[in-house]
């Protein structure tokens, strides 16, 4: 009885303490989470009211930048954003189905051949910049000797080569081949897992239940006992559909892209920020930037999501 | 009737599962014609590469283009860690940088992170799913949006020019916090109770029980933010002008953007330098990455 009694009593007092030793434990982790995630975005948000060059005190402008942004910014109207819808779009979204199908093929082979082919799909998107720079470079080099160009002088297809990373009709093409090819990433290894953990029993049930197909067999079984991995997997696609803005100025080696072709929001933010010094026209951008993928991260938990995620 | 149902029926049965088959079967086959194409497009570009690292300087520039070398030398390595940069810093000292770098990144990464979610995952407060909310919410964040406002928390913080810059940006990722988190969901509280009980203090439980237990997590999370922080250009663009501060990263990408001739095979050992520990890595933690990614779904 006695110690039964202890106990409660230390279980109770330990119980009192949990908050702040929850706390405590929380706040090395929360630190760098505020200054470098948490108070950007509360200045992005500050600044962009903003006219701010650096040199002087920030002069507040209203919603000067955001006027200026949908009315006069003719370089973004007409190039920036186009190109950034149609580049997310793709990368994302379109990324983010091949991933599953590849996956899915891959969970309907032995274990052996399936991990091999899966470390070859997965190698590109560990590379880092500086490698797919490097190697895409060399591919659609703009002399002979370049791959792309040999390969299609020797086809036939081409008589002279073509400098295809000056080509703005080109450019954002080969952005979007190289950015898929590098996009199997941690989001891809999820599904495989998902996939691999769907309960056998479901599919057995299914087929009694008169499933006729292997297409229904994905539709109906393996993608709704897989909700969780399909969410994180199109949250991961969605950011790094917004992360790659590095690789038109990587294939380009400068920033602009030629005619803006490549130009993504991101190079833009960057255009304004660290190459013009508006950083009250660049913050209003990035909060610009954070909306739209916010909003895309919103209809990915429409789809996926169990519970409306609260926030 | 009846016989022709059970036909059906049975046309449509199970068949047991095709999911993860142990037999090679011929319905594979479409498969194979699917994804060997696919691999290929996917590594042979790797290959070429890794080749042109070893190819000598003739067959650099030999027409038709290489893929595979049919020479291998180690002089384009050589060249490039005799290289100064134009500042007079060695490449060694840039390497050396990435190293001390790296460690302290990823250490401190996976001791906050696992701290952090031991506590949003054992510990009753009130605030505990309202956090854990916010960092599911802070997945989506996308660092390059705020460069600018970062830059800005960097100087006012009295960071710019110091190792510091390099760090701290990078030890809070919200992805591996969520991944460990997960994780630690599955221990049993029962466990953790008892390790109290026996007059175990937080440290201790974390340091016998959760660390041990969710290995693969942390696995997993080092090769996340290792990828990260080596390949990373951010902190030597943007806080960094001091150039014996800056990192492998940084110098190779900056050698690799020099379009001269006689870089090519340089550039390419440079790529390959900046690759191998992420394959290696990789490599050895395969098992265990996939293992937390069957935990990985968001709820």
């Amino acid at each position: 009885m006695s110690s039964l009694s202890i106990l409660k009593n230390r279980k109770k007092s330990i119980k009192k303490r949990e908050g702040l030793r929850a706390g405590l434990l929380l706040l090395p982790y929360a630190i760098p989470f505020s200054m470098f995630i948490l108070v950007p975005v509360a200045v992005a948000i500050v600044l962009s009211f903003t006219f701010f060059d650096v040199i002087n005190r920030p002069a507040f402008t209203g919603l000067l930048n955001y006027v200026s942004i949908f009315t006069q910014d003719t370089v973004f109207l007409k190039n920036v954003l186009p190109n950034t819808f149609l580049y997310a779009l793709v990368v994302g979204p379109g990324g983010y189905v091949l991933s599953f199908l590849v996956a899915w093929m891959l969970t309907q082979l032995q274990r052996v051949p399936r991990t091999i082919l899966a470390l070859c799909i997965y190698t590109p998107s560990m590379l880092g910049s500086v490698f797919i720079g490097v190697v895409w470079r060399a591919v659609f080099s703009g002399d002979q000797a370049g791959i792309a160009n040999y390969l299609l002088m020797e086809m036939g297809i081409l008589d002279q080569p073509l400098q295809f990373l000056l080509t703005p009709d080109y450019f954002m093409l080969i952005m979007i081949i190289v950015s898929l090819w590098s996009a199997m990433g941690i989001g891809f290894l999820a599904m495989i897992s998902g996939i691999l953990n769907v309960n056998e029993e479901l599919y057995e049930a299914a087929y009694v239940d008169g499933l006729k197909n292997r297409f229904q067999e994905i539709i109906y079984i393996t993608i709704p006992s897989m909700k969780p991995q399909m969410l994180f997997g199109a949250v991961m696609a969605i950011v790094n559909a917004f992360n790659m803005g590095w690789i038109g100025v990587t294939l380009a080696g400068a920033n602009p892209t030629p005619n803006y072709a490549g130009q993504l929001i991101t190079n833009h933010i960057d255009d304004y920020g660290f190459i013009r010094y508006e950083m009250g026209y660049a913050a209003a951008l990035s909060v610009v930037l954070l909306l739209v993928v916010y909003l895309f991260n919103r209809l990915a938990y429409r789809f996926f999501g169990e519970k409306e995620e609260r926030a | 009737m009846r016989r022709k149902t059970v036909k059906t029926r049975q046309r449509n049965s199970y068949s047991g599962s095709r999911i993860n088959p142990s037999r090679f079967s011929r319905s594979q086959i479409k498969f194979y014609l699917l994804l060997l194409p696919l691999a290929a497009f996917m590594v042979i570009p790797v290959i070429m590469i890794v080749n042109r690292a070893f190819m000598p300087l003739g067959e650099l520039h030999a027409f038709p283009p290489r893929i595979i070398a049919s020479n291998y030398t180690l002089n384009n390595f050589k060249a490039l860690f005799r290289l100064y940069s134009t500042t007079g810093v060695p490449m060694s000292r840039y390497l050396f940088n990435s190293v001390v770098i790296t460690v302290l990144t990823v250490t401190l990464n996976l001791l906050i992170s696992v701290t952090g979610a031991y506590a949003l995952s054992k510990k009753r407060f009130r605030l505990k799913d309202k956090l854990f909310s916010l960092n599911q919410l802070a997945l989506m964040f996308v660092p390059t949006a705020v460069a600018v406002p970062r830059y800005i928390v960097i100087v006012n913080s009295g960071m710019l020019n110091t190792l510091w810059a390099h760090i701290l940006p990078l030890v809070a990722m919200p992805v591996v916090l969520f991944l460990i988190k997960q994780f630690t969901d599955q221990i049993p509280d029962a466990l953790i109770e008892a390790a109290i009980i026996d007059g175990a203090g937080d440290l201790t439980i974390i340091r016998r029980i959760i660390i041990p237990l969710t290995r693969p997590a942390l696995a997993t999370a080092a090769v996340l933010s290792f990828q990260l922080v080596w390949g990373t250009v951010e902190a030597s663009n943007n806080f960094i002008t001091d150039d014996s501060l800056r990192t492998l990263a940084f110098y190779l990408n900056a050698i690799s953007t020099n379009v001269s001739v006689s870089a090519a095979g340089m550039t390419a050992a440079a790529s390959l330098i900046l690759f191998l520990p992420n394959l290696i890595i990789f490599i050895f933690m395969q098992s265990q990455v996939m293992n937390t990614m069957s935990h990985s779904g968001i709820k």
